[in-house]
């Protein structure tokens, strides 16, 4: 039985936190911090975004551009149609995107096609993502999300894409969300996490700022917009508020967190959007494929297309181009 | 990977500036017979075009046209009227690219303003004063015009202020003569062939051009009924005076020296693109700027340093560039003011900034400067600049904030950015100024009327508030 101290006599003992460790000790603590941070107008995150996508990128810089942006790219399909026949011609694309120009950063399937996928890329330096914890809903207990995740990283999956449980999220349970990030993370072993908050769902921009700090403490190493599935998907006022959180929490804690704005991000203009935005908010240590990915499939196509017209003054007809 | 962008510059191939220019008066381009002076473009110091100045015989001749149109013009239905102003949003709309690089070419502001802010804008008046031009009955102030409207407008946004003159002015079925700043005369005349193109009938717009004596000449001549003025407070007065003792009506929008409020419950990204937007937007050349930043003592460095580092990305250069976010300042003149003051500023002992900047050779640059360190004292603090220079001032209570912000011969404008509604609502009723943004800056309307307290000037202009400047009330 614990004997109630005498005031006089109480030891002093340090309560102050430093770490954000701390933070993610209670509903109740974690509830503090992500409200405590300072919110998102609406209207003034969409003027900028709209302001930032009139600039205009042309001749030499539009050429590089293109080139990053195709090295970003996470060829992505996620169709219950899949097959490993699919899987195989998409990672031929992946490798070989066109003459002279760069390799996709990796491609990404379901978990039963990551060991197809691995096959086919070998030693290409393309990798390999999958998304797991019942992707898209995420409405499975967590035994099943971190078998899921296993399932995939023993098929030798680079990365995991996982989603958040947003029914937790929206209901205030934080500490559900982050445990089952730390659990997934945990399952991952070396292989980067990549969490995806499904923007389109959480619906203001100040759950997507809390959702992205939220997933940050917890230990991704990615945040993604969206899966893909949820309309609207990767706007260019969500990705500025994650770039902008990926920012602060390098500032406060050291550490560097990538972005991967992922769904609706379709021709070349839309990628090179949200590499202005990169640029202008995060700058170049941001601008590269270990940091910033477009997860997209017939993007690539559109990049492809205006980089042969910027070398040869035409464009070709889509027949050119190969549909994988 | 470093990100440069290749140079995107909007063609010049869409305007055709002429060698000279006349005056517009009667509905014709005529010579004026004062001294001819030019116009030049302050980003590279190139001659764009000469200009004829109208002479006081000059003037009367416009007002004498403005006066005998009147009786045409004031007696057309409203419903007439309407259709000349709906013709010219239409042309104005048209044209935009044209207006839009003309105006860039001659004033230095930012193609990507004078193309998205400047021309959308002055499309709008005209079309939002346009339709109330068969309504008036319904505004409250009568329907019965003044007469000829002697208007005088600054060189910061020279079309636009030509709209903000000029389209209530016709709606309410006077005529006018309007005289555009001496250094930015070309839009104006350009607006002069879009009165041709749409038929309005002549003298019903004249446009004089010319430096101070013939601004002084329109304000007064004795045909003339209201005037019309935007510009410095010092010139203000001297119009003050002029009118002074007539049955003149006058309203002036003058100087202004506004308190950007930034709360520490602010969403701070979007405060700091609002600070931006509030000093740095056409070089600070904005009346209503909020060339004062007051922030709450316990966000101040995480403010200043997301400020500064939002600095660093801001581009400087070639007005004409699509990508660029400051452009040149408008004169030599002007560039000499904002130097004189920022100087001032240092030796007063506040601490002076701008981020890695290198300006053009040629033509008129200041880099975006901030002073922090700023006491109330500083001249910094208390005169218009009128150019990218802000000064930064803190507080540690919304009734600190409140004082400070007033605490200022001006009133044009304020700006309060924090999370809370009933702090908002609360600062408004409490701040002496004739617009107050929140959790925005620089956002201009039709429908919204501006206009100053103090030394800021008097009356309003813009919405159904700007229409009683133009009718016999």
């Amino acid at each position: 039985m614990e004997l109630p101290v005498p005031v006089g006599d109480a030891v002093m003992v340090s309560t102050v936190t430093t770490s954000l460790v701390d933070v993610a000790s209670s509903d109740a603590t974690l509830r503090a911090f992500l409200h405590g941070l300072p919110g998102v107008d609406r209207v003034g995150a969409d003027q900028r975004a709209a302001m930032l996508s009139t600039r205009s990128i042309k001749t030499t810089a539009k050429a590089e551009a293109i080139d990053l942006a195709i090295s970003m790219v996470d060829l992505t399909t996620l169709e219950g149609a899949d097959t490993a026949g699919k899987v195989r011609a998409m990672c031929a694309k992946a490798m070989y995107t066109a003459a002279g120009a760069p390799r996709v950063a990796a491609v990404c399937v379901y978990p039963d096609l990551v060991p197809v996928a691995v096959e086919a890329l070998g030693g290409s330096g393309v990798k390999v993502a999958s998304v797991a914890t019942a992707f898209p809903s995420g409405r499975s207990s967590l035994e099943v999300k971190v078998s899921d995740t296993a399932l995939a990283v023993a098929a030798g999956a680079d990365e995991i894409d996982m989603v958040i449980d947003r029914g937790a999220f929206l209901s205030g349970g934080y500490m559900k969300v982050f445990e089952e990030i730390v659990a997934v993370k945990a399952a991952c072993g070396d292989a980067h996490l990549k969490v995806i908050l499904e923007t389109g769902e959480l619906a203001t921009y100040d759950n997507v700022r809390r959702a992205s700090w939220l997933a940050m403490i917890a230990g991704a190493d990615f945040i993604k917009t969206s899966t893909g599935k949820v309309a609207p998907a990767a706007t260019l006022p969500v990705t500025l508020v994650m770039l902008e959180a990926v920012r602060d929490f390098r500032a406060r804690t050291g550490r560097q967190v990538g972005v991967k704005p992922a769904g609706g991000i379709r021709t070349t203009k839309d990628a090179i959007k949200n590499l202005v935005l990169v640029n202008e908010t995060v700058g170049e240590d941001w601008l590269n494929p270990d940091w910033f990915r477009l997860g997209a499939s017939s993007l690539l196509n559109d990049l492809l297309m205006q980089r042969q017209k910027l070398a040869t003054g035409r464009y070709a007809g889509p027949d050119y181009f190969t549909l994988d | 990977m470093v990100f440069e962008y290749a140079p995107a510059p909007e063609s010049r191939d869409v305007v055709d500036i002429k060698a000279s220019y006349g005056l517009f008066i009667n509905g014709e381009f005529v010579d004026g017979t004062g001294p001819a002076f030019k116009t030049v473009n302050p980003a590279t110091e190139e001659t764009l075009a000469e200009i004829a100045s109208a002479s006081s015989d000059d003037v009367d001749r416009a007002v004498q046209a403005a006066r005998k149109a009147f009786g045409v013009w004031s007696s057309l239905p409203g419903s007439e009227r309407a259709k000349y102003l709906f013709r010219i949003a239409r042309i104005i709309q048209e044209r935009a690219r044209e207006l839009a690089v003309l105006e860039s070419l001659d004033n230095g502001k930012p193609i990507r303003e004078s193309r998205d802010v400047d021309v959308p804008l002055v499309a709008a008046h005209f079309f939002y004063y346009a339709g109330w031009a068969d309504k008036l009955a319904y505004a409250g102030f009568g329907d019965k015009p003044l007469g000829v409207a002697g208007q005088v407008i600054p060189w910061n946004f020279p079309l636009l202020m030509l709209a903000w003159k000029i389209a209530p002015a016709l709606a309410c079925g006077n005529t006018v003569v309007l005289k555009p700043a001496e250094t930015t005369p070309l839009s104006a005349l350009l607006f002069a062939e879009i009165c041709q193109q749409a038929e309005l009938p002549p003298g019903v717009v004249n446009i004089v051009t010319g430096a101070g004596e013939t601004g002084a000449a329109v304000v007064a001549h004795p045909d003339v009924n209201k005037v019309a003025f935007t510009g410095s407070t010092e010139v203000g007065r001297i119009i003050a005076r002029t009118v002074a003792g007539t049955s003149k009506k006058l309203t002036l929008e003058l100087g202004g020296k506004a308190a950007n409020i930034v709360f520490d419950d602010a969403a701070i990204d979007q405060a700091v693109e609002g600070i931006v937007n509030g000093i740095f937007f056409n070089q600070g050349h904005v009346c209503c700027a909020g060339s004062r930043l007051l922030v709450q003592e316990s966000v101040q460095d995480e403010l200043l340093d997301s400020l500064k580092r939002r600095l660093s990305t801001l581009r400087l250069g070639d007005p004409l560039d699509k990508n660029t976010d400051i452009g040149a300042i408008n004169s030599a003149e002007q560039l000499a003011k904002i130097k004189e003051l920022s100087q001032a500023g240092e030796s007063e002992g506040a601490e002076r900034w701008s981020p890695a900047c290198p300006l053009p050779d040629k033509g008129f640059w200041f880099p975006p400067t901030i002073f922090t360190g700023v006491a109330q004292s500083h001249r910094v603090a208390r005169e218009e600049i009128f150019g990218p220079v802000l000064s930064v001032l803190t507080f540690r209570t919304p009734a600190e904030a409140v004082e400070k912000a007033n605490n200022t011969p001006y009133g044009l404008s304020a700006g309060v950015w924090t999370e809370k509604g009933s702090r908002i609502l609360w600062m408004a009723d409490r701040l002496r100024a004739g617009v107050v943004w929140a959790n925005t800056f620089n956002k201009f309307d039709p429908t919204s009327p501006f206009g100053g307290y103090k030394e800021s000037g008097y009356g309003r202009e813009g919405g159904l508030a700007g229409l009683e400047a133009y009718l016999a009330v």
